[in-house]
């Protein structure tokens, strides 16, 4: 651990004082969660919690790595450092991927105030808002002042990352769906801003126009206990002209002002992911150690002739976790 | 906590737009379980050693059908050495005179797969010679 500890003193300092190779390493040992990473972490978590995060998910093919590539070429105009997340899909058969969405944001490679990051969302429950909090976080600390997290609007941890931005954005495309796809759970709610993208295809003013209509019927008022409703603008962009790119980030920039008590929640769900997924892997790594005790091979035995339930067993290795945390 | 996949970068150096090969490529070594990044057509040096640099790729693979290679790829492989990337794997395919490669291979160039290699067999070199990872 003592290496681990001043490696990652060495590399934070080195991305702290604007060393990019560094900063690349960091993020890989993030993504990995070596104890590295953690220790950077530790070293680099105080420093954060000044960047803007923004969201930006959607459906396949929507337009997502484009409107990014605009939002950073509007957030370059004036002078603010931009950090891109952006996220595809692992294969849940090979554990391999494709990561294509620089192929559309190429155009910054020589901008020092531009750093975008693939990552691959590699499949385990939790792992994903770990890392892309985690990342994002490292952004924070080195100074960059807006993070955009670009996700796929499929599978539920995708969304979820992109939902725990200061501000999501919810990307569509014309002629996506009717009303009906557009009231189902999912995507639609976790939105604080709907973009219906590619503005300039016939039937883009009518998308957007229905979904204004049903995002209008929205409740008002939050559930007791309950968030509160988001009721969405809704705005049209056309990301490859760069049209309406400058009001798109006009409403970010609104919204995260007037976020009040959502952005505290926004935070707090931020935290509780990082948190969550650190004591999951610190529990795993004790289980481990108890693992090879005779008496959980006894556990399991007796489990497999049904001579006692899994739940009684857990229960018996979880007071032994405990006593043995006491000595 | 969890094996890292290897991470490689597919680029297309230069100005021919035949990118068949590094899509196939691409999805190929996706199956066999590697982290791809692909960065499309028309790169530059500079363009293909940034993403290599942003991403901490372990590979590098280039593809060019344009007959730059002489020109371009040692431009690669010099500036990743300038970055203080040495350590990553850099190898090319497409089509490249066999007469070239011993030039290429003294610039950096560590393989060159030429038409008929199976994904099979640039999956299986990759492995045996990415850099360790940590």
């Amino acid at each position: 651990m003592g290496t681990a500890v001043e490696r990652a003193g060495e590399l934070s300092e080195a991305a702290l004082s604007g060393d990019r190779r560094a900063l690349a390493r960091l993020l890989t040992a993030v993504e990995n969660r070596t104890p590295l990473a953690e220790a950077a972490l530790r070293q680099l978590y105080p420093r954060a919690g000044r960047a803007q995060l923004i969201g930006v998910t959607g459906p396949p093919g929507a337009g997502k790595s484009t409107l990014v590539a605009a939002l950073i070429g509007e957030l370059r105009r004036s002078g603010r450092p931009v950090a891109v997340v952006a996220v595809d899909p692992s294969s849940p058969i090979t554990g391999g991927a494709v990561l294509g969405d620089r192929v559309r944001m190429q155009a910054y490679a020589g901008d020092d105030g531009v750093f975008i990051r693939s990552m691959a969302s590699r499949g385990h429950s939790g792992g994903l808002a770990y890392a892309t909090t985690a990342a994002a976080a490292v952004f924070d600390a080195v100074g960059f002042d807006v993070v955009l997290i670009e996700t796929v609007g499929t599978g539920q941890s995708e969304v979820e990352v992109a939902a725990t931005a200061d501000t999501t954005v919810v990307v569509e495309a014309p002629e996506m769906g009717d009303e009906i796809q557009a009231i189902k759970a999912g995507l639609l709610e976790v939105a604080d801003i709907v973009v219906v993208n590619k503005g300039d295809r016939p039937g883009a003013q009518r998308t957007a126009s229905q979904l204004r209509a049903m995002l209008a019927d929205a409740p008002r008022e939050a559930r007791p206990g309950g968030p509160a409703p988001k009721r969405p603008e809704v705005l049209l962009t056309t990301a490859a002209t760069g049209e309406g790119v400058a009001d798109l980030l006009a409403a970010i920039d609104r919204h995260r002002g007037a976020a009040g008590a959502a952005g505290d929640a926004n935070r707090l769900t931020r935290a509780e992911a990082q948190v969550w997924a650190v004591l999951a892997d610190r529990l795993r790594e004790r289980a481990r150690t108890i693992e090879a005790a005779p008496v959980a091979a006894e556990l399991l035995r007796a489990v497999a002739a049904h001579e006692l339930d899994p739940y009684a067993a857990a229960d018996s290795l979880l007071a032994l976790m405990v006593s043995a945390e006491r000595e | 906590m969890t094996d890292r996949p290897i991470k490689v970068l597919i680029a297309k150096p230069g100005l021919d737009g035949h990118d068949r090969g590094a899509k196939v490529l691409a999805r190929g070594l996706r199956d066999e379980g590697f982290e791809v990044v692909y960065t499309g057509l028309r790169q530059t040096p500079e363009m293909i050693v940034t993403a290599a640099l942003q991403e901490d790729v372990d590979v590098v693979g280039l593809s060019i059908l344009s007959g730059a290679h002489q020109t371009l790829l040692p431009k690669v492989c010099g500036l990743l050495k300038e970055k203080g990337m040495s350590d990553v794997l850099v190898v090319a395919g497409g089509i490249i005179p066999d007469e070239d490669v011993p030039s290429l291979r003294k610039a950096g160039v560590t393989a060159v797969f030429g038409p008929g290699t199976t994904i099979a067999q640039v999956a299986e070199f990759v492995r045996a010679n990415a850099r360790p990872r940590d």
